[in-house]
């Protein structure tokens, strides 16, 4: 990549920038795959149509499969019985990931306060971004999704997250 | 409306109906476990009760009597239109009650899920197994005496598991 000189401690000017390039191209170029469970799917479906358009930032086509997704919205309340499901789903998407708690439920389960439901999803996957509400207005969509695109600029693609294959 | 299938239960098992009650026109019999089968049968088979409809099945947890579980069987004529509930209590200790899939084939799931919930053993069920909740689910949540804050999940949790790396590197 760089030519000539080897580069110095942190980082030639080549390195970082090309990092930034692809920092950039990845936020605008997020597949998504929509992990829907239950009625907070309404107001995703409000987020992804003509009003609100998520495709404006990239984030247009959703993949029907998790192989060929990195991002993951958990839209619903996801059951302790499900979690092996959403696991499963989670370890079969491909580096880079990221992952989309989509409503108060998914997030810390709501007002399902009991033996059936599972008490966030971040129990069982690492969650980059949460999006609180019951459902969320889709401004709060929007905004959770740019703060997504946000830190995903400042992520260095050369560090790539520890693959762990969660058990 | 109803009181014509109680009289007609009454009539045909004298000594299995402990007991009956009405509330606004919502008549219910209570009868002992041991023949459950043959009254709904009964129930169903009879031209002048003619209970073709199965409506509901489930279990009510009553901690303090002696017989803890009810379970609540709803029948229905379609033909009729009359409605009848039909109640059973056993007690914690063998909380088995016939099965009643022979004449319903549609009680099968809603005995499943009254095993699934609350113990209760459905005697000659077919397939008595687990359905809302998974295999290895331990206990039963639906029982008074579950512990209303305790969790279960199928994975292990994130928590229990060794330190991870933050997802992301920490803002500027």
């Amino acid at each position: 990549m760089a030519v000539g000189k080897s580069p110095p401690a942190g980082g030639s000017l080549l390195v970082t920038k090309v990092e930034e390039a692809i920092a950039w191209a990845r936020k605008f170029s997020l597949f998504q795959y929509p992990f829907v469970t239950a009625c907070c799917a309404m107001e995703f479906m409000s987020a992804m149509g003509p009003m609100y358009d998520l495709a404006r930032f990239g984030a247009e086509a959703p993949r029907w499969s998790p192989r060929q997704a990195d991002l993951i919205w958990v839209v619903g309340t996801v059951t302790n019985r499900q979690a092996p499901i959403l696991r499963r789903i989670y370890n079969q998407m491909t580096e880079p990931k990221w992952v989309i708690a989509f409503g108060t439920c998914a997030s810390v389960g709501g007002f399902y306060d009991n033996y059936a439901t599972l008490q966030g999803i971040d129990k069982i996957i690492p969650v980059d971004v949460y999006i609180p509400g019951c459902p969320p207005r889709p401004e709060q969509v929007l905004d959770g999704l740019m703060l997504l695109m946000d830190r995903i600029a400042r992520e260095k693609s050369s560090r790539m997250r520890a693959l762990k294959e969660l058990a | 409306m109803s009181t014509k299938v109680v009289g007609a239960v009454r009539k045909a098992f004298p000594d299995e109906v402990i007991g009956d009650h009405a509330e606004r026109g919502d008549h219910t019999v209570i009868v002992k476990p041991g023949r459950l089968v043959e009254i709904v049968r009964f129930l169903h088979d009879d031209p002048e009760t003619d209970m073709s409809h199965f409506c509901d099945l489930t279990v009510v947890d009553w901690p303090g009597r002696e017989s803890r579980f009810e379970v609540v069987i709803h029948l229905h004529s379609l033909a009729a239109g009359h409605r009848i509930r039909v109640k059973t209590s056993v007690p914690a200790q063998s909380p088995v009650v016939p099965s009643i899939t022979a004449v319903y084939r549609g009680a099968d799931w809603f005995e499943r899920e009254a095993f699934d919930l609350y113990g209760v053993r459905f005697e000659g069920h077919p397939d008595l197994r687990r359905i809302l909740l998974w295999e290895g689910f331990e206990g039963h949540p639906l029982r008074k005496d579950y512990p209303k804050q305790q969790r279960q999940c199928p994975v292990p949790l994130l928590e229990d598991r060794p330190g991870q790396p933050p997802p992301f590197p920490e803002r500027p």
